[in-house]
């Protein structure tokens, strides 16, 4: 008898048809994968599973009776639980308040952090309950949503890109958590797009795009071209790589120590690296462990590095505005699209003055005509599918967006451009447009400083490698003499001469003989 | 010196008004909800307190009036601000315009009214001790009543699982609503709650404290109240301990010029609003104080949505 | 069962609909109230509306108080368009009411007679810097302090009507004003000069107008408020693209006092010409009514000036020729701008009926 079973569901939005069609069969105590590129429709088919969203038609049966899931509590008292990509934590209380708060029975606070120990130890997973949230790391955050979930005792456990926040070490030591709970008799549901995850861990493979089901394979039998070609409807692009020619040191980056700005955030401490003209240089890292502190201090949005530390041409620019790092030849392209990188409400237009400024004269009058015109160039340079320059930023899908903001960037003839997320959210086709215009700006001569979470993307189209961990900064290394488990290792601060870092991290695990190996393009 | 326990005495009346306004938006914010109409909702309430005990002469309708009233208007706020997302400064701005005419307006027949005469109030025995006595132990009951929903509000805050949940959705609405909390319904009911205490003050200003109505009685304590949620830096003991600082401040005016100070009343006068503006700017001064208290939804509009 | 749906893009129709439709809304529940206090509802709804436009007189005071109402407003508009919520306008216009009828009373007792062109500009200017002085507290507050603009400034409305008691109690009372609170009133050389014979119009509604115009090219045109509207909009792409939030908080701030405090000084050489405790009648407050009336925008401030004048006028005419209470006009104007903020969910939500059963959408 099967667990789970969706038959023919269907969800209509406004402007989409999120699914069509749908079915999917999960049995007892199966790791079923559900595998989509972005905007596949992943994620709302686990919205109605989950109770957050009612299909418009359809059928969910579980354990062969048909059930109407209301909402999450119902969902919950069904057996079903969800770990979001996005955790739903709240920071400023304790793992075991947050635990008790997803759960329903009305038990007390004390025999819950008793619970939480047990679970913990019977899975592996290590949760101290009395520490509030906001100081335990991205990967002890997941932990204390996992045994949220656990805690409910479910049959089926959903999990949303569970691996996106860890080191390869951690990923390992999570499947072997998730092969216990399957083998106990736990369904899973593992929602995800990383291909060599999904032929490791699951038994079985819903393929989902553009809102259908392109197929369901046992992944152990079929190869990465295989689940591509379901995913995509083809294989996946190749890039064309030249052969790096770095110049010169354009960049040079040494001493960055930057205090957190409060308890919620990372402290840098004694960042050092190089980026020459003509080459592109990976960071890699877990989130949260100073990304986002070490964009601000590269952009200018954080001026407080100490005098020295960031030089560009050998000068010091540690204290420049970002108005004036642009007049210099740096720029930066953020990883939130809008509200950052672009004002939602503006227009495409009057998007392009927030860093483009070529037409303000010098009393500070905007020329609209020369505007709309970059605006224009922009669009059609760079393939952005909008309704015209006047299109407000937030009509925009998320990969179009990208597309112009990076293409803002890339049109300024930046000395050095600095990207952090380059291709988070984005669907394939838009990213491989976007990866490919890095590739060219670089053959061309600029520097680039690439920070991103999918170290597939990394080692696809960076020359060096360096990675970030606890606000630290590892030595570099040629992409082609890197390894994943490697730059894992690394991931959780252990590079050579780094010394031992604080408490916090996830523990690495040793790395296993059967390591996840990414082949080469 | 004779005069200090009157001072004290009427410091706790003072602060009393300020106290239950500011406890009611201390929830308010609590849940992520910026009220800025607790203005207009203290005055709606404090004319029909007014009215409430004018007609019928008993103190506990005026409450239950002045209560109802503000809650009433906090509904209506709440509704355009949770329901439609209304921006949630204009709308409390737009509230607490409408409350000061609205509640000019009733008012119209009151000014200049007077009412009953109410038996002054003492708990036996306490009441005759030498100083303390006429401090402390002769106030209206609802000094008392401010005083005990406070320690009710720290209780339920900081043990009960609603207060737990109260303050998961002022954390992270998002959050909170993923785990299936019905966000939108639990912040109407911080808002009313509030709203109805802010009702309360309203009712002790113009049944007890003045007592009498003219338009714009409230003269500021809505906003005065807001400023204190802010110092207090979210804590209801500590919105206790503001209120009656502020309320002192209030009472020195009369107090410097019973001692014959010679400084112009008018000037005088400005002392309390003065003071909420030194207050305010030491207590923001530190950011990082702030962000660690403040509820971090505060004012920021929720979407349930896709 | 009605829901609502977010839209993709802001709808500009709604945008220009909606205060038309909260003005239809708010002229029923103002029937509604009539009728509730036993009047007529549409002599009610004609002493607001209509009359104040009927004659040629009536319309002068309609743009004479919309004046002071227009220019405040502009400044609010600049002001929360930059996200800085600047409450205390009225504070800001008392302050100007003082310098500038403090200079119009020094002239006035020093017994200097300057020429109009020299004079007026004098008071003006002097008013400009008395409202920027006030909200630069405000702005040093929020800015090295980090205190709400809101509470401060509104904390400094109360102070600054305390300060004007004092001064007409006190150091500026006529001494030849039987004791009353009041200052000497200006010599007639420090008056705003008049537009319409046989009003009491003045040209502070011509400066109005160009203030309108100015206002609309340092929007929409100059680099600088697209820096503020950017803060405004998006604080965090604002600190990306390097605009100073600092310069953004005093140039908001700079601009409305100034402006607030530009309509004080016309104001007291243009209508009350003396200084008296009743100078602080909430024009403050009603500005920014017809600042949200008005979309933020300076066209749009000019009609909703207008409407608000109107129902003020109308409320005036209501209390003298109908007996309703003056503070009727406060309770419309009120409710008017909360069916605005209702209605304006309009513009970015859709409204769609939905069935009750999982169906086609």
């Amino acid at each position: 008898m099967l667990r789970l079973e969706l038959i023919g569901i269907s969800k209509q939005y406004p402007s989409v048809r999120a699914n069509d069609n749908v079915n999917l069969r999960v049995l007892p105590g199966e790791i079923h994968a559900v595998l989509g590129e972005n905007g596949a429709g992943k994620s709302t088919m686990m919205k109605m599973i989950y109770g957050a969203v009612r299909p418009d038609e359809g059928e969910i049966r579980w354990n062969g009776e048909k059930v109407e899931i209301k909402n999450p509590q119902q969902a919950r008292a069904l057996g079903i639980s969800m770990v979001f990509q996005h955790f739903s934590l709240f920071d400023t209380l304790t793992a075991a308040e947050n635990v008790w708060l997803g759960l329903d029975k009305s038990m007390k606070l004390p025999e819950i952090t008793q619970r939480i120990t047990q679970v913990s130890k019977d899975y592996g997973l290590e949760v101290e309950p009395l520490r509030p949230v906001h100081s335990l790391s991205v990967g002890e955050r997941q932990r204390v949503e996992i045994v949220r979930s656990l805690l409910t005792s479910p049959k089926l456990l959903i999990l949303d890109e569970p691996t996106s926040v860890l080191t390869p070490q951690a990923v390992q030591k999570l499947f072997v958590t998730l092969r216990k709970l399957a083998a106990d008799g736990c369904s899973i549901l593992y929602i995800s797009h990383k291909l060599d995850e999904i032929r490791a861990l699951c038994h079985n493979c819903t393929v989902l795009r553009g809102g259908k089901v392109t197929g369901m394979v046992d992944p152990r039998t079929v190869d990465n071209a295989g689940l591509s070609r379901l995913m995509i409807g083809a294989e996946p692009p190749q890039l064309q790589h030249k052969q790096v020619k770095a110049g010169a040191v354009v960049m040079s980056v040494q001493g960055l120590s930057v205090p957190k700005l409060d308890q919620f955030g990372t402290t840098l401490s004694d960042i050092g690296f190089e980026v020459r003209a003509g080459e592109i240089v990976g960071v890699a890292g877990v989130s949260g462990n100073g990304q986002q502190e070490l964009m601000a201090a590269l952009s200018g949005e954080d001026p407080r590095g100490p005098e020295g530390s960031i030089k560009l041409f050998g000068k010091d620019i540690a204290s420049h505005s970002p108005r004036r790092r642009r007049k210099e030849g740096l720029h930066f392209v953020p990883e939130e699209r809008l509200g950052r990188g672009a004002v939602p409400v503006m227009s495409l237009a009057q998007n392009t003055l927030l860093t483009r400024t070529e037409a303000v004269s010098g009393s500070g009058w905007i020329r609209s005509t020369a505007v709309d015109l970059l605006a224009a160039n922009l669009i059609s340079r760079f393939n952005v599918k909008a309704g015209g320059t006047g299109a407000a930023a937030k009509s925009l899908s998320g990969g179009n967006l990208q597309k112009f903001i990076v293409g803002r960037e890339i049109d300024a003839n930046p000395k050095l451009l600095i990207v952090s997320q380059p291709t988070w959210g984005v669907d394939v086709g838009a990213a491989a447009l976007i990866r490919g215009e890095l590739l060219k700006l670089r053959d061309a001569g600029c520097a680039l400083l690439i920070v991103s979470e999918e170290l597939d993307e990394l080692f696809e189209i960076a020359d060096r490698l360096i990675v970030i961990a606890q606000g630290r900064m590892s030595p570099s290394i040629p992409t082609a003499e890197a390894t994943i488990e490697r730059i894992g290792e690394w991931m959780s601060g252990l590079w050579p001469q780094a010394g031992s870092l604080g408490a916090g991290s996830a523990a690495p695990a040793p790395a296993t003989a059967q390591g996840v190996r990414h082949a080469q393009a | 010196m004779d005069q200090l326990p009157l001072l004290i005495a009427a410091t706790l009346a003072s602060g009393t008004p300020l106290a239950l306004a500011g406890l009611g938006l201390l929830i308010n914010e609590k849940a992520g909800v910026l009220n800025l109409g607790a203005e207009g909702m203290m005055l709606v309430a404090a004319i029909a307190g007014f009215a409430a005990a004018f007609t019928t002469g008993s103190d506990t309708l005026a409450f239950v009036a002045g209560a109802a009233a503000g809650g009433l208007l906090a509904a209506a706020f709440g509704a355009l601000v949770i329901w439609l997302n209304t921006n949630q400064y204009a709308t409390g701005l737009a509230v607490s315009l409408f409350g000061y005419g609205f509640s000019a307006f009733v008012g119209v027949g009151y000014v200049g009214q007077k009412l009953s005469e109410r038996t002054p109030f003492e708990i036996p025995g306490l009441s005759q001790i030498p100083f303390i006595g006429p401090a402390l132990f002769r106030h209206h009951p609802m000094v008392y009543i401010a005083i005990a929903l406070i320690a009710a509000a720290v209780w339920f805050l900081y043990r009960s699982r609603a207060g737990l949940v109260l303050r998961a959705v002022g954390e992270s609405p998002e959050s909170a609503h993923a785990l299936g909390y019905k966000v939108r319904w639990i912040r109407l009911m911080a808002v009313v709650a509030g709203g109805a205490l802010c009702g309360m003050a309203g009712a002790f200003l113009s049944v007890v404290y003045a007592p009498l109505w003219v338009e714009g009685l409230v003269a500021g304590r809505g906003w005065i109240a807001l400023a204190l949620t802010t110092f207090a830096t979210w804590r209801p003991v500590r919105v206790l301990l503001g209120a009656y600082l502020f309320g002192g401040v209030t009472m020195a005016q009369f107090a410097l010029q019973g001692a014959g100070v010679n400084f112009s009343s008018q000037l005088l006068a400005m002392l309390p609003y003065i003071a909420t503006i030194v207050v305010l700017a030491i207590i923001s001064r530190n950011p990082t104080w702030i962000r660690i208290n403040m509820p971090a939804s505060l004012g920021k509009p929720f979407h349930p949505g896709t | 069962m009605l829901r609502l749906e977010a839209r993709p893009q802001p709808s500009k129709l709604m945008s220009l609909l909606s205060p038309l439709l909260a003005l239809v809304l708010t002229a029923i529940l103002a029937a509604l109230l009539f009728v509730a206090l036993g009047k007529d509802p549409a002599k009610g709804l004609g002493i607001f509306f209509v009359e104040p436009l009927s004659n040629l007189r009536q319309f002068s005071e309609v743009l004479l108080k919309a004046t002071p109402l227009i220019t405040i407003a502009l400044g609010l508009a600049v002001c929360y368009r930059s996200n800085v919520w600047n409450i205390g306008a009225e504070g800001q216009f008392l302050l100007g009411v003082l310098s500038g009828g403090g200079v119009a009373l020094w002239l006035t007792t020093s017994g200097i007679v300057l020429p109009k062109i020299v004079a007026v500009p004098l008071v003006l200017a002097a008013g400009v810097l008395g409202g920027m002085a006030w909200a630069s507290i405000t702005a040093v507050l929020r800015d090295k302090f980090n205190a709400s603009e809101i509470l401060v400034s509104l904390m400094l409305v109360y102070v600054a009507q305390q300060l004007v008691n004092y001064m007409v109690f006190g150091p500026w009372k006529d001494p030849a004003g039987f004791n009353f609170p009041q200052t000497k009133n200006f010599d007639a050389s420090t008056w705003l000069p008049n537009l319409l014979g046989g009003t009491r119009l003045h040209i502070g509604f011509l400066i109005a107008l160009v203030l309108v115009g100015l206002t609309w090219v340092f929007m929409f045109r100059l680099f600088r408020g697209y820096q503020l509207q950017v803060g405004g909009l998006a604080p965090a792409a604002a600190r990306y693209a390097g605009f100073s939030a600092s310069t953004s908080l005093w140039t908001a701030l700079l601009i409305s006092g100034g402006l607030a405090g530009l309509a004080g000084g016309m104001e007291a050489i243009g209508s009350f010409k003396q200084i008296t405790p009743h100078v602080s009648t909430g024009l403050g407050f009603t500005a920014i009514i017809v600042c949200f009336v008005g979309r933020l925008h300076p066209v749009g401030i000019i009609f909703a000036g207008l409407l608000l004048s109107m129902m003020i006028i109308g409320g005036e005419l209501g209390q003298s020729r109908l007996g309703l209470p003056n503070a009727l006009t406060g309770v419309f104007q009120g409710l008017l701008l909360v069916l605005l903020l209702a209605c304006d969910t309009l513009i970015h939500y859709r409204v769609r009926v939905r069935s009750a059963l999982a169906g086609a959408h």
